[in-house]
């Protein structure tokens, strides 16, 4: 397999975007990503979506994004696997390149969602329709059940919980383009609008419009760019588990981030102690805890402990979602794998700004689809 | 010997006391709570209808008469308020059992009597030899308009009978029906909410065929009122039941078992059926029942049941009905009864 | 209108049949095509039983319209006897009445209507066992 390297990225900003359509969105973020990595040249492109069907009632877009792309006739592919559609986007690019069937492929991802479609049932979709959407649980419901375990199993708590969504708001605050930015209280969090006890609003990523895009290459085509420092590839790992949440024998443990995060480490040689930033898939508060319970960042039962001690707020030694995570930075779902690989390489090319984590070279993501039925794990590595 | 075999009935958890929709429509509770006997009626969950309660009981029915849902050779289900106008009940019914798919399935109506004729029926299909097994429900969630005298008593709850010829716990000794074409109450298609005739409903309909029904059941079976243990007349409210009992010679003593109406409303097809399932949960082995239903427009089946040394061991097989009554009361205010019952107009596409 | 997609699944929903693997003795539910505890692909029919205990549970505020007029209602994850794992909503309870290992049963009830004039969609739904 050849190396591969992230040499453009792009991105729309996150929230309510009426004057912004589907195609719009995804161009938009396509053009700034070929603009930032100065090539013309594109050998093909993915299309991260979960839903345009449901949300617009466009399918085929893969083709379309070509078109309004002024791409064709090169091939598009649009990728589906719910909220992890971005990530699995981004590793269809990645693998197209490192197998030496193309030297440079744009992957991007959208979500329209603010266009009328009734938001919940479209999510909803993403769980097994058949026996658990058809019992009328909803998104946040799933991710409650998960909670309600958690907190039955380790005594995590609903302050707990909170101080997730304050972190990742703080975050959120210093990027600009976030759909929140600004900062909240715990207090606003545990008063905040009951929407699937015991989550409330503001325990939710919220409803967003937005697309994100990166353009990665094979070595050959990236060392003979002079504009960024180069930022590598170093693992794309994907797992799956099982699709329903009652399925799983331990409802608080996602086996596919797990899984995903193991390949990820044996593939970049690396553990999570090399890990210097990471972008966390936090739809709701308790999967970031659940998430870095998985990866290894924390022991099962003491994400939220070491959530507490700040150590994942910027400054800390692990920052977790410098860009706001989904919680702030909003989750346009198709796009959000997407955009936390252009959070990263921005973090690894020093260019974040006032969120900048000082001297971090090795970042990791992680994104999954529905409670963690399928997920992707990328590790980048940023110039030493 | 051909009865029953089985029994089960079921009533909803939730309830609104008649007090309640007094004060909603400016009445006096008191007047209410004399004038009719009613303290408060049973209301459908959300997720209940016809067909739920219909399931809740039959299955009951089946477990206490220890057969196998595939031996069931007919089902009916008698009901004011089929949840379709057009497709039966029954098919989901059986299909939830397990009942189908080889077996004959009707849904009946005849307003509040409904679940006798599936009853009757029931019972004389076995007795013709046809099959060895099948079941007669009765069961409801009716709907009075709001502020009409029917909204106190118009209640949801059912009542499943399974007919066979083995190990009969109430055999049927007699059957009688008294039928006249007399509109005391009707609802016409796309009307959401009955009509009826006020007093009308009294003397000339209810009176008269549960009198006449009685009168010719006691006279064709040669029993005397004294010689029951308990009878149960249909029970549109606490008032008419006892008074054609008093008329016919029968003791509130009598009537107390089966008389549910006081507490549960009136469950229309299900109120007599669970009347009488009320009276199987405690009767000893030979007494006598009498049942006499009513369905406005009008008509009483009358039946008439010995209980038998079978029966003391199937009582505790399954929940009783005044035990269901009793147990996990949930009181709707009448804004949460409205949105239960659908009376405010909502937005698609509920 | 979803009668086709409805009726397939209706011996799992009204009846609870279940998959048997004839490999390994996994209950399967629905049934699949083949086991994932042991790659057999026969399986013989089974019926869940309509006991279980209450794993974990949420109280769904917003909810999608076919549920909206039901809020606030519970659903949660239930291991029925035997083991097998399915999620419905518990019915009849306040919240504060369950917790983790309440004992339950299924009742069969009303599930959703996707609009006013389309089928009644049935199914099961738990409610606590108050014996």
């Amino acid at each position: 397999m050849r190396d591969v390297f992230i040499i453009g990225t792009g991105m729309t900003p996150f929230g309510e975007l009426w004057d912004r359509s589907l195609r719009d969105l995804y161009v938009e973020a396509a053009l700034a990503a070929i603009d930032d990595a100065a090539v013309d040249r594109l050998d093909s492109m993915y299309v991260g979506c979960m839903t345009s069907g449901l949300f617009v009632g466009q399918e085929h877009i893969g083709a379309l994004m070509a078109d309004y792309l002024g791409r064709t006739p090169i091939p598009a592919t649009r990728v589906e696997s719910a909220c992890a559609s971005g990530g699995i986007a981004v590793r269809q690019a990645y693998l197209e390149i490192a197998s030496g069937a193309s030297e440079v492929v744009l992957a991007g991802g959208v979500e329209k969602m603010n266009d009328g479609a009734d938001v919940t049932s479209a999510l909803a979709a993403a769980s097994d329709q058949e026996y658990e959407a058809y019992q009328g649980i909803t998104f946040p419901g799933l991710y409650a059940l998960i909670a309600r375990a958690h907190m039955h199993r380790y005594g995590t708590t609903r302050e707990q919980l909170a101080r997730v969504a304050v972190k990742n708001h703080r975050h959120g605050a210093l990027n600009p383009k976030a759909q929140f930015q600004f900062e909240i209280t715990i207090d606003q969090v545990l008063n905040s609008t009951q929407v699937a006890d015991p989550l409330r609003l503001l325990d939710c990523s919220p409803v967003t419009d937005g697309a994100a895009a990166v353009i990665l290459a094979s070595a050959e085509v990236a060392g003979k760019l002079k504009g960024h420092p180069a930022v590598k590839i170093t693992a794309s790992a994907q797992a799956s588990d099982t699709f329903a949440l009652h399925n799983r024998q331990d409802l608080t443990h996602l086996g596919a981030v797990q899984r995903a995060g193991e390949l990820a480490f044996i593939q970049a040689g690396r553990t999570i102690d090399d890990i210097d930033v990471v972008e966390l898939h936090d739809c709701f508060t308790i999967a970031e805890l659940c998430a870095m319970e998985a990866l290894g960042i924390a022991e099962p039962g003491k994400a939220a402990a070491l959530v507490e001690t700040g150590e994942t707020t910027l400054g800390g030694r692990l920052p977790i979602n410098t860009s706001g995570g989904l919680k702030a930075k909003g989750h346009p779902v198709g796009a959000s794998g997407v955009a936390q690989i252009v959070e990263l390489t921005t973090q690894l090319r020093g260019t974040a700004g006032k969120r900048q984590v000082e001297g971090a070279r090795l970042a990791l993501a992680q994104n999954m689809g529905g409670t963690g039925a399928s997920c992707t794990v990328h590790i980048l590595e940023g110039a030493a | 010997m051909v009865g029953i075999v089985g029994w089960g009935a079921y009533v909803p958890c939730y309830r609104i006391k008649a007090e309640t929709i007094a004060r909603q429509w400016g009445g006096d509770p008191e007047s209410v709570r004399k004038g009719l006997l009613l303290e408060e009626k049973t209301v459908p969950g959300m997720d209940e209808d016809t067909i739920t309660i219909s399931v809740a009981a039959a299955r009951d029915a089946i477990e206490r008469a220890g057969i196998a849902p595939h031996e069931i050779g007919a089902v009916y289900i008698g009901s004011e308020s089929h949840p379709y106008a057009v497709k039966p009940s029954g098919t989901v019914l059986i299909d939830a059992l397990g009942i189908g798919p080889h077996v004959h399935v009707a849904d009946y109506e005849f307003a509040c009597k409904a679940g006798t004729e599936a009853m009757f029926v029931a019972y004389s299909l076995v007795k013709a030899g046809q099959m060895k097994y099948a079941l007669g429900i009765g069961a409801d969630t009716s709907q009075g308009a709001p502020g009409d005298a029917l909204e106190y008593t118009a209640s949801a709850g059912g009542a499943a009978f399974i007919m066979g010829d083995d190990k009969v716990v109430a055999e049927i000794q007699a059957t009688y029906s008294y039928t006249s074409d007399t509109p005391d109450f009707w609802r016409k298609e796309l009307e959401h909410y009955p009509q009826h005739a006020g007093r009308f409903t009294g003397e000339p309909a209810y009176f008269r065929h549960v009198l006449a029904a009685a009168r010719g059941i006691l006279e064709q079976s040669g029993h005397q009122p004294q010689d029951f243990a308990y009878a149960v007349f249909h029970m549109p409210n606490g008032k008419f039941p006892l008074k054609a009992a008093k008329t016919l010679g029968f003791t509130r003593e009598q009537m107390e078992e089966g008389l549910l109406v006081t507490t549960m409303g009136n469950t229309y097809s299900g109120s007599s059926p669970t009347g009488l399932a009320a009276i199987l949960d405690v009767a000893r082995p030979g007494d006598l029942i009498l049942l006499v239903s009513f369905g406005s427009g009008a008509g009483s089946d009358a039946f008439v049941f010995q209980t038998t040394d079978h029966l003391p061991a199937l009582q505790d097989k399954a929940p009783k009905i005044r035990t269901l009554l009793e147990r996990n009361r949930r009181y709707l205010d009448y804004g949460q009864y409205a949105k239960f019952r659908r009376k405010i107009i909502f937005n698609s596409p509920v | 209108m979803k009668s086709a997609q409805y009726i397939r699944e209706v011996p799992q929903r009204y009846r609870l049949e279940a998959g048997k693997c004839t490999g390994c003795g996994k209950l399967h539910f629905p049934p699949r095509l083949v086991c994932d505890g042991c790659g057999s692909r026969e399986f013989e029919a089974a019926t869940l039983p309509r006991q279980g205990t209450l794993l974990t549970w949420t109280v769904i505020h917003a909810a999608p319209p076919q549920f909206s007029l039901e809020t606030p209602y519970v659903v949660g994850i239930v291991e029925l006897d035997g083991g097998v794992r399915l999620t419905c909503q518990v019915a009849d309870c306040d919240p504060e009445e369950l917790a983790v290992g309440a004992p339950v049963e299924l009742v069969f009830r009303r599930i959703k209507e996707d609009n006013a004039a389309d089928i009644i969609q049935y199914g099961y739904k738990a409610v606590l066992r108050r014996e």
